[in-house]
């Protein structure tokens, strides 16, 4: 099988899995209690902490695990919601953000909260400029993502930062997608709270984490014991926020030979496919992008129709159609970018990692064509548009 | 999430193509929801001789296009207007919920091609109604999804 849906999710590294299987096994003692057994566990928390923390730039104390992105987007935005209504009721997002982020939003608006949802340009960005402009002074939170899951597009999360931090106003961001790919510093970007998963880097699923600025007033979003400092009830996930980290720390252990070697990748599949197939488009911008990132849409075809043929070679990858999102509307990113529906059903999204090779895309680059062309030939707007052209022509 | 019925209608889709003198020929759907069919057929002393069609959209519809197709050559009119789309469905061991829709499409896309023929030569077809607009954004598909 060829591998190209990796801002899905990716596969457990061997070292991270052999890192985590003590811990489900002789290892297996509750952190909170008081015996060896247990101690060593919370040794182990206070480890994985210290990983997650350095990577981002930031203290021990202000990493906090969670079960993965979504809790940490929920917890970040509905609790600093609830921390700060009597400050204001106003958030400021943008439309492309991951549904644990608008679905979140749109739950707070049912709560008396106001959310501005700002347009994004062409390429998926939105300018500091606009955000400075949605401020208001009952603005008490701004979530925008790192880097989009779909389009890979890369916000101008430092810019964004300091405008935030100028106007008082605190500011969130998911960066489930950026982690592991991207040198990320909450300082340096001034950064307050941001979210991260592990399983979009070689990590177990179901554990994630969110970096808190120390000081914020975040309350609990799970209430029960005392865990993570009182912050965040229940149990330890012992093994798989020590997968976490390890995962992390081998993410970023020559983080630049090797997004050199994908980002290779990415371009030379961006350009075949470009070179290959009519009628296309690359969504998402250009440079500013993931470096694992490819998302094109090819006219007249419909995206899951593609991933169907596509499986049948062996090659996974996944699409914004309608028929792939369990709804009728064609991805939300994909709209907002300004593409017609049509368009964005026929999206094909396909994320690299660290083991693909330049045979792999060679592959793709074989098939793929055949495979629109296929499609095509199937395709009655694409009939249309063949007879609008040939008729264009005997006009001229 | 498909049967392997559906994944085989759509990795070997029959009828595929154009009638260029077909005697009907309906399209529904539109491009805002993702699929659109386009059924021909022709039609001869009341029977449905050929049917081709053309689909812009999921596995599912492709799917259904080319049962639907196949269901309806050589059968009378009257037989072809008894097809609905749950015999569709049926005929491909079932659709995921999300995919019904499709299977209705391609009823609706049997009905507009009928409705085609039944208006060119002035007939008219027991139980046979004009088609929605295919312009129309709100047909059959929302009600269908849930």
């Amino acid at each position: 099988m060829i591998y190209f849906d990796h801002a899905a999710t990716t596969p457990v590294r061997p070292e991270v899995l052999e890192a985590m299987l003590p811990y489900f096994t002789e290892k297996f003692g509750n952190p909170s209690s008081v015996y060896k057994l247990a101690q060593a566990n919370k040794k182990a928390i206070d480890d994985a902490r210290a990983t997650v923390a350095k990577i981002l730039g930031a203290q021990p104390n202000e990493i906090y695990f969670t079960s993965g992105g979504t809790e940490a987007d929920n917890w970040a935005l509905k609790g600093m919601a609830e921390a700060l209504r009597k400050q204001g009721n106003h958030l400021i997002t943008t439309k492309i953000e991951h549904h644990a982020v608008l679905h979140t939003c749109e739950d707070l608006e049912k709560h008396g909260f106001e959310v501005t949802y700002l347009d994004v340009d062409e390429n998926g960005l939105v300018t500091p400029e606009q955000v400075e402009k949605a401020i208001k002074k009952e603005t008490i939170l701004i979530s925008i993502m790192y880097a989009n899951n779909e389009i890979g597009t890369i916000m101008p999360i430092a810019e964004i930062g300091k405008i935030a931090r100028k106007h008082g106003v605190i500011f969130h961001t998911d960066a489930v997608q950026a982690v592991g790919q991207l040198r990320i510093d909450v300082n340096r970007d001034q950064i307050d709270l941001l979210s991260l998963s592990g399983h979009k880097f070689y990590g177990p699923k179901g554990v994630g984490a969110l970096y808190v600025r120390r000081g914020l007033p975040l309350p609990s979003l799970l209430h029960g014991g005392g865990q993570e400092r009182r912050r965040r009830a229940g149990t330890e996930n012992v093994p798989g926020i020590v997968g976490m980290a390890k995962a992390l720390e081998l993410a970023y252990q020559d983080l630049e030979a090797k997004t050199a070697k994908i980002q290779a990748l990415r371009d030379y599949m961006i350009e075949g496919i470009y070179q290959r197939i009519p009628h296309c488009r690359l969504n998402g911008h250009r440079t500013l992008r993931l470096p694992n990132n490819v998302n094109f849409s090819f006219a007249f075809v419909e995206g899951e129709s593609l991933l169907l043929l596509l499986d049948m070679e062996g090659i996974a990858a996944s699409s914004g159609s309608a028929c792939t999102s369990g709804s009728l509307d064609p991805s939300h990113v994909l709209l907002a970018i300004g593409l017609p529906h049509e368009l964005a059903h026929g999206s094909l999204r396909l994320t690299l990692g660290e083991d693909n090779t330049r045979e792999e895309v060679d592959l793709l680059l074989e098939k793929l064509p055949l495979f629109v062309q296929r499609m095509r030939e199937m395709s009655p707007l694409y009939e249309d548009y063949l007879k609008q052209n040939s008729s264009a022509e005997l006009q001229k | 999430m498909y049967s392997e019925k559906v994944i085989n209608c759509f990795m070997n889709p029959q009828n595929v193509g154009e009638i260029p003198d077909a005697d009907g020929v309906g399209t529904v759907g539109n491009p805002r929801c993702g699929d659109i069919m386009k059924i021909y057929l022709k039609i001869k002393d009341n029977i449905i001789e050929d049917a081709k069609f053309k689909t812009f959209g999921c596995g599912a519809a492709v799917a259904t296009s080319t049962m639907l197709t196949q269901m309806i050559k050589g059968k009378t009119i009257d037989e072809a207007m008894k097809i609905t789309n749950q015999d569709v469905a049926k005929a491909l061991d079932g659709l995921p919920p999300i995919k019904m829709h499709c299977s209705l499409l391609a009823e609706e896309g049997l009905k507009a091609a009928l409705w085609d023929y039944a208006q060119k030569n002035q007939l008219t077809i027991e139980g046979l109604e004009p088609p929605e607009s295919s312009e129309d954004e709100e047909h059959a598909h929302s009600e269908a999804a849930e």
